[in-house]
């Protein structure tokens, strides 16, 4: 049995054992899955050969849409684990999740406008988005509570009237967070894309922040994990999941702790905006594109997990990235067939549990 | 179940038995049917073009669709945000089969062949739907389907070899068949409101035939209608293509009505926007599809001069939209139908208390 956040906690002392018994239980999909990763990673860092470029296109293409992808999910992942996280506690499907993500986004726009500092941006983000979450969850989730499709409901009504509003406020024109200088420019990286005639090898430049920001995303994500594992609060938060009414009868407050949760998710969305609107821009209708990039890798992921969040973000991300390469018109049926794989294979997504 | 809260099926209007033949009883107990049904017949002849295809005509292609939200969510127990994607699938399969201003894609078959066609393969869409959300349950329905219909707006709006991206389709009118030219006002809005009436009566009936009084038993009590025998899998999906039937026709009008179709059409917005029509006008029985999608469409059409006219700012509509829809939910759960019920019920109780 595995808990929603991982591996079952009496597991943890063999976890080497455990993945050589899997091992011996399962030697062909072993042999299958260690050939894929030998492959992916000749794939990323050796230089193609000639026949394979002229089948595939340019390895710097891939390599880019690859890195691309993979950053992007952590972008995903910002704004999927607090999604997941609510989910999974107040089996609140918030469908107002993009609209935070969209005012994150603006309000870290104003901030940075107004002091000049694109991290002082993400302070006010996560502030001011943990408050409408906070506002959110006192005024009327907490009125409602086990009537999930209610609720549902009434995000979905505050998700049509908040986009409308930061219409009026912003106007429908996409606004570009600028890079702070430190993070300008880009970095070499150790990933072949070529070797020139003169037997020169060209390694792969990539934008700094991008790589900041990843890095940033899997410390958060860490960071949650961590907390979730070894932190009182977040031994509350698993069992809430994995029965509310019984932490709620053992004495535990639980109100207070779905608050927390819901600011906690709603301000990593909000901080999450900056950095979408770093990477892209922010406009009118990103708030359902990152709405629907969240249910796809809760969908993908696992619902209420947060590792599986992490996972559906990568495969996700990799999959718009890629399709968009390589099947530039029906990228989006590229995620769209994981998806219907997964919900076919495994309905309660690859690392979730009924 | 939460949604057993909102939802409660039953007949409305007037429950009175009197005495008289079958057919005067029959009568009675639906005055207000039969008078709407007037009314509808009747409206050509006092109003214009505007108000018979862009009103009436609109409201009622919305109601076809948000119909089959309402017997789904309804009797069903399961919200399914996909219906106006499997609408969206048949309008633009009736282009692509059919004739449109884009000779490289539309294939120019007769509407007899198009439109079956476009039928066949939106129910076949709307099934594969609810094969797939079946797979999980309750609130999860949501989730799975608005990632579809996401998904499907998205491809219409990145795919040019079939869905001509962002641009869409234009010059779909209504075919000619059986000599009448079906995208003249007047036969388009007889044909509307043909297909209303048909879809309307088909969701009666079938709310009360054995399949749906056992979807309604699935939808209450799933696990126990598995252990009396019933295969609930197979019912939900049943469910879905029956409402995929719906929508799919729903879609065709809505293309021939509104002589284009662009990923806008099933959007995310229009998306909602259907959820919306279905929950205002009251899940709990199929006339409440229409009346949200009047409501709608009147506050769609008139909300914006309205607006204008009071000093507000006539571009805040989508707030107005909002703000109802939160009002109902947080108030009437049951829509504007329950408020309905519970008006008639307080009348009715406050005149027995006067009465004799």
């Amino acid at each position: 049995m595995t808990t929603a956040f991982g591996d079952d906690e009496r597991t943890h002392a063999g976890r080497g054992d455990a993945l050589a018994r899997w091992i011996g239980y399962h030697p062909v999909a072993a042999l299958i899955i260690a050939v894929v990763v030998i492959f992916a990673a000749w794939l990323v860092l050796a230089p193609w050969p000639a026949g394979f470029e002229d089948v595939f296109g340019k390895k710097r293409l891939f390599i880019n849409a690859l890195i691309n992808g993979i950053t992007l999910g952590g972008l995903y992942f910002l704004v999927a684990s607090g999604f997941t996280l609510i989910f999974g506690l107040m089996r609140n499907v918030n469908l107002a999740h993009g609209s935070l993500y969209l005012f994150g986004g603006y309000m870290g726009y104003e901030a940075g406008q107004w002091s000049g500092s694109w991290l002082f941006g993400y302070v006010i983000a996560f502030v001011s988005c943990a408050i409408v979450g906070i506002a959110m969850q006192f005024l009327i989730f907490r009125r409602m509570e086990g009537q999930d499709l209610r609720q549902t409901l009434v995000t979905l009504g505050l998700s049509i009237v908040f986009s409308d509003l930061m219409v009026w406020v912003w106007g429908g024109n996409a606004i570009q967070i600028d890079t702070p200088d430190y993070l300008m420019g880009p970095v070499p990286t150790p990933i072949v894309v070529a070797v020139k005639s003169s037997g020169e090898t060209v390694f792969l430049q990539y934008p700094r922040v991008r790589l900041v920001i990843f890095a940033a995303a899997v410390l958060i994500g860490v960071g949650m994990w961590l907390a979730l594992h070894r932190t009182r609060i977040g031994v509350m938060i698993r069992a809430g999941v994995d029965d509310r009414d019984m932490l709620s009868v053992l004495g535990y407050r639980v109100q207070l702790l779905f608050v927390l949760v819901f600011a906690f998710g709603a301000g990593l969305a909000g901080m999450a905006g900056i950095v979408g609107g770093t990477f892209q821009s922010i406009s009118l209708g990103e708030d359902s594109h990152f709405l629907l990039a969240s249910l796809q890798v809760v969908i993908v992921g696992g619902m209420g997990s947060i590792p599986g969040a992490a996972l559906g973000a990568i495969i996700i991300g990799c999959s718009e990235q890629l399709g968009l390469v390589y099947f530039q018109n029906y990228a989006t049926m590229l995620t769209f067939l994981i998806m219907v794989v997964v919900l076919a294979i495994r309905p309660q997504g690859l690392l979730g549990r009924r | 179940m939460a949604l057993a809260q909102i939802t409660d099926s039953g007949p409305i209007g007037a429950e009175t038995t009197q005495r008289g033949g079958p057919l005067s009883r029959w009568a009675s107990q639906h005055a207000a049917t039969l008078i709407l049904g007037v009314l509808l017949l009747l409206l050509p002849t006092v109003t214009g073009d505007f108000i018979l295809v862009q009103v009436a005509g609109w409201a009622m292609i919305l109601g076809i669709i948000a119909l089959s939200l309402m017997f789904l969510a309804g009797y069903g127990g399961m919200v399914s945000l996909a219906q106006m994607t499997v609408a969206g699938v048949s309008g633009y399969m009736i282009t692509v089969l059919g004739a449109s201003s884009l000779p490289t894609i539309s294939l120019f078959w007769p509407w007899w062949v198009a439109a079956p066609l476009a039928i066949v393969i939106a129910v076949a869409f709307g099934t594969l739907t609810g094969a797939l959300s079946s797979r999980t349950e309750g609130i999860y329905t949501i989730m799975i389907t608005l990632a579809i219909a996401a998904a499907f707006f998205y491809l219409t709006l990145q795919n040019w070899p079939i869905f001509n991206g962002f641009a869409g389709f234009t010059t779909i009118p209504a075919p000619v068949a059986f000599g009448i030219n079906w995208k003249h006002p007047l036969p388009l809005y007889y044909l509307i409101l043909f297909f209303a009436a048909l879809s309307y009566v088909a969701v009666v009936y079938v709310s009360r035939a054995p399949f749906g009084l056992a979807l309604q038993g699935v939808r209450d009590n799933p696990r126990r209608m598995e252990a009396i025998g019933y295969n609930v899998t197979a019912h939900r999906v049943a469910a879905y293509a029956f409402a995929a039937l719906l929508a799919a026709v729903g879609g065709i009008l809505m293309v021939w009505l509104n002589n284009q179709i662009s990923p806008g059409s099933a959007g995310i917005e229009a998306t909602i926007d259907l959820l919306v029509i279905a929950v205002v006008g009251g899940l709990g029985h199929p006339i409440g599809a229409f009346v949200g999608a009047i409501i709608y469409v009147i506050l769609r059409t008139f909300a914006l001069d309205a607006l204008v006219a009071v000093g507000l700012d006539g571009r805040r509509f989508q707030t107005i939209i909002g703000l109802g829809f939160l009002v109902i939910v947080l108030f009437s759960p049951d829509g504007v139908i329950g408020l309905w019920r519970r008006w008639t019920a307080r009348a009715r109780s406050a005149q027995e208390r006067n009465g004799p």
